[in-house]
């Protein structure tokens, strides 16, 4: 059996990421350090989320079981293991921005993007999350998608920054 | 009115997001210069500086950096010794350590370093949120600059030490912070709290010894030492040297960061930095330290911001970052809020944080609902009592602000049960 799962685990990158990833796993004292870097490129490479394949592979580079991979994948929060948005929407909920109005903003961007709290638009650009503080108190209420912070949020701010988004996406998904 | 003492803000404009000081502003400043000053002495006269200086740990528990140091086996100790920061920002209310990293990345590394040498540690990690990966960027950049110039790297000018220092970007989860969890996180396991003893300075990272200090601490360090023990515990108050960088958020007309000497009170920070109130509404109450630390009412406002006054006054400087709240603000909504973020939080490890703080939080959600009952107050002073019997200091710091809140509020909390509803709501 447990050949059987190590096989699901490999083809389905390149050797080159497999060589890349193993050699970052080599420059630590126990290989395992770099698990959670080899997790997070592998995510990259499969688009956004960890599909069984990418548990076996993790486990399979790094040498470790794989169950141990996914008790790794669930814990911590940027870990995915069903495919996602191709952009992250976190909106902070915790006190400061709780304070000056991040419910009216997440109902807005629900009513937007047609989705509830924890869900993906059905053509596939944004999923929708709440995160602990974005450590940005003093410019709440705060969001972020993708990388890019966004403070002092409104619903009317919210309209601009989708415009601006939606203009800059690709023209096939445009369509 | 107390004046803004800047020295960890020397090239820090906190208002003016994404400015970065450059290397050559920061040398040009006076960078290097401690740890220029570190290498003339000993190691052992490094800590000793340290010790003297009257340094406290910076990331909420307020520990003396000197004595924590003291603990990490020196001669004669042939091992692999580690040098972790804690960049895992993540404590609702607290927003220095973003400020720290992304406006000025070599103070912290060249802080790092002096740490590194005063404990003889040739490795070391600076551990960064998810949500900071931009910051991590720019402190990539930093590392790569600092071992270009020979700050970092092998033989570092020339004294025969050597510090390789690199980044690690967490996958994101507040327990994180906790310097066990931590450890645990970056060996590549899920960041549950391990049991002390041992204390990382014994066995830490990957068994060896290790240490974990907060950015805002390590970035303390490089003026430790360029201007000595004396000059820094010349600034503050008794049992609490130094400045902080003191927040503030919420119901604040200017919200924001300051450094100030230690031992300023609650009301100057509120007033004379904060702006007062932003709504035309009385404060209510603050939280001081970050979330995790019991609130005050307006009657401690003169409470002066230092870790021995906060303590004595029966709460914790923490963060210092303030959350305000005013007269408009429902404490049962706020508590709800609250222990909705503990609840997710909670690394699941020790079954009374796991399931009683979900517990209370349904329980406060139903009563700010209209749905509590008549016993539930005294069930949840009962819930309150016994949550804390964990590994670490998660669910006592849930306790904090819950227990005052239920205290402090109580006629907020009864009006809810008796009217069968918020009364905050229009």
């Amino acid at each position: 059996m447990r050949g059987q799962l190590r096989t699901i685990g490999k083809g389905m990158i390149s050797d080159e990421l497999r060589r890349h990833l193993s050699e970052h796993c080599d420059h630590y004292a126990d290989r395992r350090v770099g698990l959670i870097t080899v997790m997070q490129e592998l995510q990259k490479h499969y688009g956004g989320y960890l599909p069984d394949e990418a548990i076996y592979e993790a486990a399979d580079i790094v040498g470790v079981t794989a169950p141990d991979v996914e008790g790794v994948a669930t814990f911590y929060n940027w870990f995915f293991r069903e495919p996602v948005g191709r952009q992250i929407i976190v909106c902070c909920d915790s006190i400061s921005c709780h304070l000056l109005g991040c419910d009216r903003n997440i109902a807005h961007i629900e009513r937007k993007l047609g989705i509830k709290m924890g869900e993906t638009t059905t053509d596939g650009e944004y999923t929708l999350l709440p995160v602990v503080c974005l450590g940005d108190c003093d410019n709440a209420p705060s969001i972020m998608i993708g990388p890019e912070l966004y403070n002092r949020v409104t619903p009317e701010k919210l309209d601009d920054i989708f415009q601006k988004l939606d203009s800059q996406r690709p023209a096939v998904a445009a369509k | 009115m107390a004046k803004e003492e800047k020295i960890l803000f020397k090239n820090i404009d906190p208002r003016q997001q994404g400015v970065v000081c450059s290397y050559d502003q920061y040398v040009k400043t006076g960078g290097y210069e401690g740890l220029k000053a570190a290498l003339k002495k000993t190691p052992q006269e490094v800590q000793t500086a340290v010790k003297d200086s009257g340094l406290r740990g910076r990331g909420g528990a307020g520990f003396p950096t000197g004595m924590k140091w003291s603990f990490v086996p020196m001669d004669g100790f042939k091992g692999q010794k580690y040098l972790v920061c804690n960049c895992d920002e993540m404590e609702p209310g607290t927003f220095k350590d973003r400020a720290l990293l992304y406006g000025d990345p070599h103070q912290l590394i060249e802080g790092m370093i002096i740490a590194a040498y005063s404990m003889q540690m040739t490795k070391g990690f600076i551990f960064i949120r998810y949500e900071y990966m931009q910051g991590s960027t720019i402190t990539d950049k930093a590392i790569a600059e600092a071992e270009k110039a020979g700050f970092l790297g092998k033989n570092i000018l020339g004294s025969g030490f050597d510090f390789h220092l690199e980044t690690h970007l967490s996958a994101g989860r507040y327990i994180c912070g906790e310097e066990t969890a931590l450890l645990n996180s970056l060996e590549g396991k899920r960041a549950n709290p391990r049991s002390k003893p041992p204390f990382p300075q014994v066995r830490g990272f990957l068994g060896q010894p290790t240490i974990v200090n907060n950015v805002e601490t390590f970035c303390n360090l490089p003026h430790i030492l360029a201007r000595g023990a004396e000059w820094f515990k010349g600034i503050g108050v008794e049992g609490s040297a130094g400045t902080k960088i003191m927040g503030a958020s919420g119901r604040v007309k200017n919200p924001g960061l300051w450094e100030l000497p230690m031992g300023v009170s609650i009301r100057e920070l509120l007033e004379d930095y904060a702006g007062g109130p932003s709504r035309g509404k009385a404060f209510k109450a603050i939280i001081p330290g970050g979330l995790s630390t019991p609130i005050f009412t307006p009657d401690q406002f003169d409470v002066k911001l230092d870790f021995d006054s906060v303590a004595k006054a029966g709460s914790r400087l923490g963060t210092a970052g303030l959350i305000v709240f005013d007269e408009g603000d429902c404490m049962v909504d706020c508590s709800s809020n609250i222990m909705k973020f503990y609840a997710r939080e909670s690394c699941g490890w020790c079954t009374p944080c796991r399931e009683g703080i979900p517990w209370i939080y349904d329980m406060i959600t139903s009563i700010e609902e209209g749905t509590g009952a008549d016993g539930d107050l005294p069930v949840l002073d009962e819930m309150a009592k016994h949550i804390n019997h964990t590994f670490c200091a998660f669910a006592p710091g849930a306790q904090g602000p819950f227990l005052s809140a239920i205290t402090k509020f109580r006629g907020e909390f009864e009006d809810h049960i008796k009217t069968r509803k918020c009364s905050f709501k229009s």
